[in-house]
């Protein structure tokens, strides 16, 4: 029963790290746009690309942390004690980050746009470093069992966080730059489409050399997830490269389908290799996910939530996903009389 | 380099507990701001939205676009506040979640559920405007408000299980060994204080935003479109006041029944005894006694009791030694939080009497500019109100985290770096604050400016086709 609930935890680290990750890997590309002028064009297809989801994506972020603390509290006490740092880090970033996209919507001199544009981009670059190094230091066994601190910097600083923390950022900047492609198409924009093209070729190339590298880190300092990446997960890890690859093939084409689908695939193989990888540890080495399991009666209560979930959520998010999809959602709803006031005064 | 020596060892001297909970306080105080809205203005969207379409009333339809707008701004900053208290529950009190998660857990785990709903309905109700037939998408509002109901139980039922823990057994070193969910979620105080917040959300969310309307009605903006805002939100917060006194009532009952020490802070008794005064402000020294504030001799046991009368025994903060029990500071805290709360929700009782009132013998709202000033007060007034109850019941629990089970001090982390993280909290969420505000405001601003006429499409016009709509992209 607890292994459900563990897969159904990495399920929806998968979601968040497809969902919301390019959320933030939207924010790297802003970040690195340039001067003001130069990156007027991508920064304004990014702000709009960002805007009907906003911040509404910690949606998964909020579950899987609850999923955590009720499923498996000791694991999770031991996670927060070791990893307060990057976790606080990643939580100040992500309120940073909603305050100040939102600012910089509001705002109109350019001196403070810039400003928070900044803060909006720096901490879009710091939050999924620190999710990843996080993740890194779990997967090094650095987390120790029984609701215990581990060391409170190696845990994160360290060859396989280092890694770890570049790969999500790499991959979150990489599939951002995947969906800015289908965005800008949408918008019959050639120019911000090869753009941005062209970014999604180099940066699918940087993710790779990444994970290679971190193919050799995790080989010295991560022994146990070595491993499993090379054994029981060995098909997943093939089926991920394999999409990436194709993805980078159509990108390279410009192929205007298909490309966005493996993308998300290759990223979220990634994901799933890693939580095969470290199977059947929640902690690598000391603590498995059938020790940490919760008693009997709160996991029926969360597979009940789970199924609410499948029977509630999941119909009314295919929904938005399809109408999104279609691009049947207007950027800020219905037009509202006194925008087209703006309109007609600003023109 | 002493003195950096020296620094850093006042970093590592630094007790994380105090700052701990300074920090949850002050990020749940700034939460629960954003809860009402969260919780109530979809239902007075919706409101507006069905007037709308029964009467065929343009301004009506107006304000329920323009509220699904602000609502949906206030939503995404309650989400990131939200994504902090997430983060906090591990970060501050890790040996709290580690301990109890399995248990504790359980009703957040649905409050999951419905906030993911929530969300995802906030989504298809802002950007259907145009896309859905009327009532198609006014259906697609309803799950908004049902979300925020089943959602603000859930998160309240975790926080009566902290003032009544039930539904599970412990091992002789006192672990949790096995749950029963259904008595964690329904535990005996999670009926009255799962109520009390709920009307508290329509309460304090309809007195809000009633508040910026009356506003605009003094600088004399009182078309339609400004009583009709105020009409809908003022009286879901009238209708709210006089059932929130029924069930405050009720609950202080059953504090007096339940947590007897948290109500002998709240009515300031330190020795127990019958014949208990109500003592209004006042204050609890050293020495147990009460001086200051105005007695109303025996009115405290008459209330807890009105069968047995003054005769009733109220028990003292003396009856439990001082360890388990709320400091004398604590005490006082609560006992001001408490007249607080019960003075301005009389006030705001009365101002929904006067409503009421006037509704009832002359048809319409009261136009004088006494109401619309008092009126314009409640939002802030029913927002210290909320906040206060929030402290009785926090700050009356003390030291407990989990009654009468585990101690705040021991739940909390070692990390003594926790006041770093405090001053990093109150400066970015007084950033986040201003800007919420800021984003409202220059919505309210473009709203104005644009002044009470309509498009000539209007929302529920035949779609158009997706592309092609020039004036929706140039307003980014």
């Amino acid at each position: 029963m607890s292994d459900t609930v563990a897969v159904v935890l990495l399920l929806a680290l998968t979601a968040y790290a497809v969902l919301g990750g390019a959320d933030f890997g939207a924010g790297f590309w802003d970040l690195i746009a340039g001067g003001p002028e130069r990156g007027a064009r991508p920064r304004e297809l990014i702000e709009h690309s960002i805007g009907p989801v906003w911040e509404a994506n910690h949606v998964w972020l909020i579950f899987i942390f609850v999923v955590s603390w009720t499923a498996f509290p000791e694991a999770y006490a031991s996670i927060m004690l070791t990893l307060f740092v990057p976790l606080t880090l990643a939580a100040l970033g992500i309120v940073l980050r909603g305050a100040s996209f939102a600012f910089r919507k509001s705002v109109v001199t350019l001196r403070s746009r810039r400003g928070f544009g900044a803060a909006f981009a720096a901490s879009s670059v710091l939050v999924p470093y620190c999710m990843g190094a996080v993740a890194g230091g779990i997967a090094s066994g650095r987390v120790p069992a029984g609701g215990q601190a581990g060391d409170p910097v190696d845990s994160w600083l360290n060859p396989t966080s280092l890694v770890t923390g570049l790969l999500a950022l790499t991959a979150v900047a990489y599939l951002a730059a995947v969906y800015l492609v289908w965005e800008a198409r949408g918008d019959d924009d050639a120019e911000l489409t090869e753009y941005f093209r062209r970014r999604a070729v180099v940066s699918a190339v940087v993710v790779a050399v990444v994970g290679v590298v971190g193919l050799v880190v995790l080989h010295g300092d991560a022994p146990y997830v070595f491993d499993g990446i090379t054994g029981r997960a060995l098909p997943v890890v093939v089926l991920g490269f394999l999409c990436g690859t194709g993805a980078l093939v159509l990108l390279a084409r410009d192929a205007t389908r298909g490309a966005r689908a493996l993308a998300v695939l290759a990223v979220a193989g990634l994901v799933v290799a890693w939580g095969v990888a470290q199977w059947p540890y929640l902690l690598p080495e000391t603590l498995t996910v059938s020790s940490a399991a919760a008693p009997s009666g709160t996991l029926q209560a969360l597979f009940v939530t789970i199924g609410l979930a499948l029977v509630i959520v999941l119909p009314g998010f295919l929904l938005l996903f399809a109408l999104a999809q279609k691009r049947l959602l207007p950027g800020e709803g219905v037009p509202d009389v006194a925008d087209r006031t703006m309109h007609g005064s600003a023109d | 380099m002493s003195t950096a020596v020296q620094v850093v060892g006042l970093i590592a001297d630094v007790d994380p507990v105090p700052w701990a909970r300074s920090q949850m306080a002050f990020t749940l105080a700034f939460h629960i701001i954003l809860v009402p809205l969260g919780v109530s203005w979809a239902f007075l969207t919706l409101i507006a939205n069905y007037r709308a379409l029964r009467h065929d009333d343009a301004d009506a339809l107006l304000l329920a676009q323009r509220w699904s707008k602000y609502m949906a701004v206030t939503f995404a900053v309650g989400a990131v506040t939200g994504t902090v208290l997430s983060f906090e529950f591990g970060l501050l009190w890790p040996r709290f979640m580690g301990r109890w998660g399995e248990a504790f857990g359980v009703p957040f785990a649905f409050e999951g559920i419905f906030f993911f709903t929530e969300a995802i309905f906030v989504a298809i109700y802002l950007y259907g405007w145009r896309r859905m037939r009327p009532w198609a998408h006014f259906w697609t509002g309803v799950p908004i408000v049902l979300a925020g109901i089943f959602g603000t139980m859930s998160v309240v039922a975790a926080n009566a299980w902290m003032n009544a823990p039930s539904g599970f057994t412990l091992d002789s070193s006192g672990d949790v060994v096995s749950v029963d969910p259904v008595e964690v979620i329904f535990n005996d105080a999670m009926p009255l204080e799962t109520a009390h917040m709920l009307v508290a959300a329509y309460l304090v969310g309809g007195f809000l935003i009633a508040s910026v309307y009356a506003t605009g009605m003094l600088r004399g903006r009182t078309d339609h479109y400004h009583r009709l805002a105020f009409t809908i939100a003022f009286t879901v917060a009238a209708i709210a006041t006089p059932i929130q006194m029924g069930v405050g009532d009720a609950l202080a009952r059953w504090v007096y029944d339940e947590q007897p020490v948290k109500f002998a802070a709240i009515e300031l008794v330190p020795q127990t005894s019958s014949d208990v005064p109500e003592t209004l402000l006042g204050h609890l020294n050293s020495d147990g006694s009460v001086t200051g504030g105005i007695p109303i001799p025996g009115l405290a046991s008459w209330l807890s009791d009105p069968g047995t009368g003054t005769s009733t025994v109220v028990q003292g903060l003396d009856s439990v030694p001082a360890s388990e029990r709320p400091t004398e500071q604590e005490a006082n805290v609560v006992h001001l939080a408490w007249d607080v709360m019960v003075g301005l929700g009389t006030l705001l009782f009365l101002l929904s009497l006067w409503y009421g009132l006037s509704w009832a013998v002359r048809r319409r709202a009261p136009g004088n500019r006494v109401f619309l000033v008092l009126a314009a007060c409640s939002g802030v007034l029913a927002v210290v109100t909320m906040e206060s109850g929030w402290v009785v019941t926090e700050v009356g629990r003390q030291p407990w985290i989990v009654y009468e089970y585990m101690k705040v001090e021991n739940a909390a982390t070692a990390n003594t770096g926790v006041w770093i993280t405090f001053i990093a909290v109150v400066l970015l969420y007084l950033a986040l604050g201003v800007t919420a505000i800021q984003v409202l405001r220059g919505m309210s601003r473009r709203f104005r400016r644009a002044g009470g006429f309509h498009e000539v499409d209007g929302p529920y016009a035949p779609s158009e086709p997706p592309r092609g709509e020039p004036d929706e992209e140039t307003v980014r």
